[in-house]
């Protein structure tokens, strides 16, 4: 328990193996509501497994997962995780030939999103895509494709958002916006993010809590301040470049 | 011109195939279908000449049969290509990571195929019908099993496809638009199976379609309504679907112990 609320998420020992190469290791954490909980840790250090894994896209090799205390392994509990969850990835798009708003009634038809109409029109002026709604998907840029993303994850109002670098393609500007509504949205709904970036100066803002891996292994946590302080160093980038040269070495 | 950019550029086909069995394989492939395929039609019409009976309705026989074959073939790509379609949109994680369950999207995809089939059914028996006057319902009421015989192969080929598409990504995709042809000269499309090899025939009488078009060439014949044929047709294609069902519920657990389901979809 961290405060009154009990974890929405919890992984356990959590392995996987590709093979010989162990991509993630034994590691453990907590989600809770309300929280934005970064994970930081150098290419290849095993974020993204983690986030396909807690989706049930990739099976652990070993450990435990629970959402919403639900284990998503099986298929009939795995049905209403995801009901109550969303995902975006800036590597991940929408259907190209389909125009803007008919991509977003498609999702919202997957989720069984009420009143779909109101909802779709409310995230399109949230996330300023009110002008190429009727653009079809392949002609957006890369900017709006991350934005229409972030559209299709709130669809469905979830209570855990997992997000993998959804700022990566975003311009400065639409990038603090996007910062600045994932903070007020946490607050308001009590929602519990998941947040994956490799601007640190982002994951400093944005982050109530940080796991640090590397190699597939949890190596520090703590409050961004707390790491910072731990490791001495300036900020977040600074402590970033030593952890990561220091295990290296 | 520059000797050296056209080299490169060479060079960069000649890697593409030393790395692609799949591409390799493909140079050979559609050459040696039509050379089959040709061959047994070409043989078929000269038994037909040499028997000396009056000719067969060829109107029939041909763009019937072409009609009824390209059902298959939709119904495969119905399913094959629409699955495509999301990992070519980098969409496949979006829907995975949705409540959409396996069961619900294999439907959907069936569903597709039947209204692809519908459409492309329905205009080509009305080109055939304002081009050539070829009524392809002269068949009559009995097209109605053959054709959903053809749809269920179709489900069958195309879910296939696509665990194999799953688990080996883009090496695959060639047999979306191959996979059904494979069977073409052993599915009687436009002879009979006679006209085969004895050991083509042996294999055709493992292929649905061979059933189902010996069937159709049975009633232009003029010959009783052929249950037997449909029957087996049915209980093939019954065995053949589940076991493409068990096959893809395989494939998709394979590729998520694997992790090629994330990186299918980015």
């Amino acid at each position: 328990m961290r405060g009154k609320d009990a974890a929405l998420l919890q992984v356990i020992n959590l392995s996987k193996s590709f093979n010989s190469f162990q991509a993630v290791k034994n590691v453990s954490f907590e989600l809770y509501p309300g929280e934005i909980l970064g994970l930081l840790g150098p290419n290849g250090a095993g974020k993204t497994t983690i986030i396909h894994m807690l989706l049930g896209l990739t099976s652990p090799s070993s450990g435990e997962i629970r959402i919403f205390g639900l284990d998503p392994s099986k298929a009939r509990e795995r049905e209403k995780i995801l009901n109550l969850m969303n995902f975006s990835s800036t590597y991940v798009a929408m259907p190209y030939s389909l125009k803007v708003r008919e991509a977003l009634m498609v999702f919202a038809r997957l989720y069984g999103v009420k009143n779909a109409r109101q909802k779709i029109d409310a995230l399109l002026g949230q996330f300023e895509l009110e002008e190429v709604v009727d653009r079809p998907v392949r002609a957006l840029s890369s900017g709006q494709m991350t934005r229409l993303n972030l559209a299709k994850a709130f669809i469905n109002d979830p209570e855990i958002l997992l997000l993998d670098e959804p700022t990566a393609s975003l311009d400065p500007d639409i990038a603090d916006r996007t910062r600045k509504y994932l903070i007020e949205v946490k607050k308001k709904r009590k929602m519990a993010i998941l947040y994956t970036s490799h601007n640190m100066q982002e994951m400093e803002e944005i982050s109530d809590r940080l796991l640090f891996l590397h190699h597939g292994e949890i190596i520090a946590r703590g409050t961004p301040e707390e790491l910072i302080s731990r490791f001495r160093g300036e900020d977040l980038e600074d402590v970033f470049l030593k952890v990561a040269r220091e295990v290296r070495a | 011109m520059k000797w050296h950019r056209i080299s490169a550029m060479f060079l960069r086909h000649v890697y593409l195939y030393r790395h692609s069995i799949t591409r390799l394989v493909e140079i050979f492939y559609w050459p040696l279908l039509d050379l089959l395929v040709w061959g047994f039609v070409s043989l078929y019409l000269a038994r037909l000449s040499d028997s000396g009976k009056s000719t067969p309705n060829f109107l029939a026989i041909f763009l019937g049969a072409l009609i009824l074959w390209d059902i298959l073939f939709r119904s495969q790509q119905g399913i094959s290509v629409s699955f495509l379609e999301e990992v070519w949109a980098r969409n496949f994680l979006n829907l995975f990571v949705s409540p959409l369950t396996i069961g619900e999207y294999l439907l959907s995809l069936m569903l597709v195929a039947v209204f692809k089939v519908v459409v492309v059914f329905l205009i080509s028996a009305l080109l055939a019908w304002l081009l050539y006057s070829f009524n392809l319902f002269i068949i009559g009421i009995y097209l109605i099993p053959f054709v959903l015989n053809l749809v269920v192969l179709g489900w069958a080929l195309g879910i296939l496809t696509t665990s194999l598409i799953l688990r080996f990504g883009q090496q695959a995709e060639v047999l979306a638009w191959g996979v059904a042809f494979l069977f073409q000269p052993i599915s009687a499309v436009f002879y009979p199976v006679s006209v085969l090899p004895k050991f083509l025939q042996k294999l055709a009488q493992m292929i649905p379609a061979s059933y189902v078009f010996e069937g159709m060439r049975a009633i232009i014949f003029g010959k009783n309504f052929p249950l037997d044929k449909l029957m087996a047709a049915f209980s093939l294609n019954v065995l053949y679907l589940g076991l493409s069902l068990v096959f893809f519920f395989k494939m998709f657990r394979e590729v998520r112990a694997r992790g090629l389901l994330a990186r299918m979809g980015e």
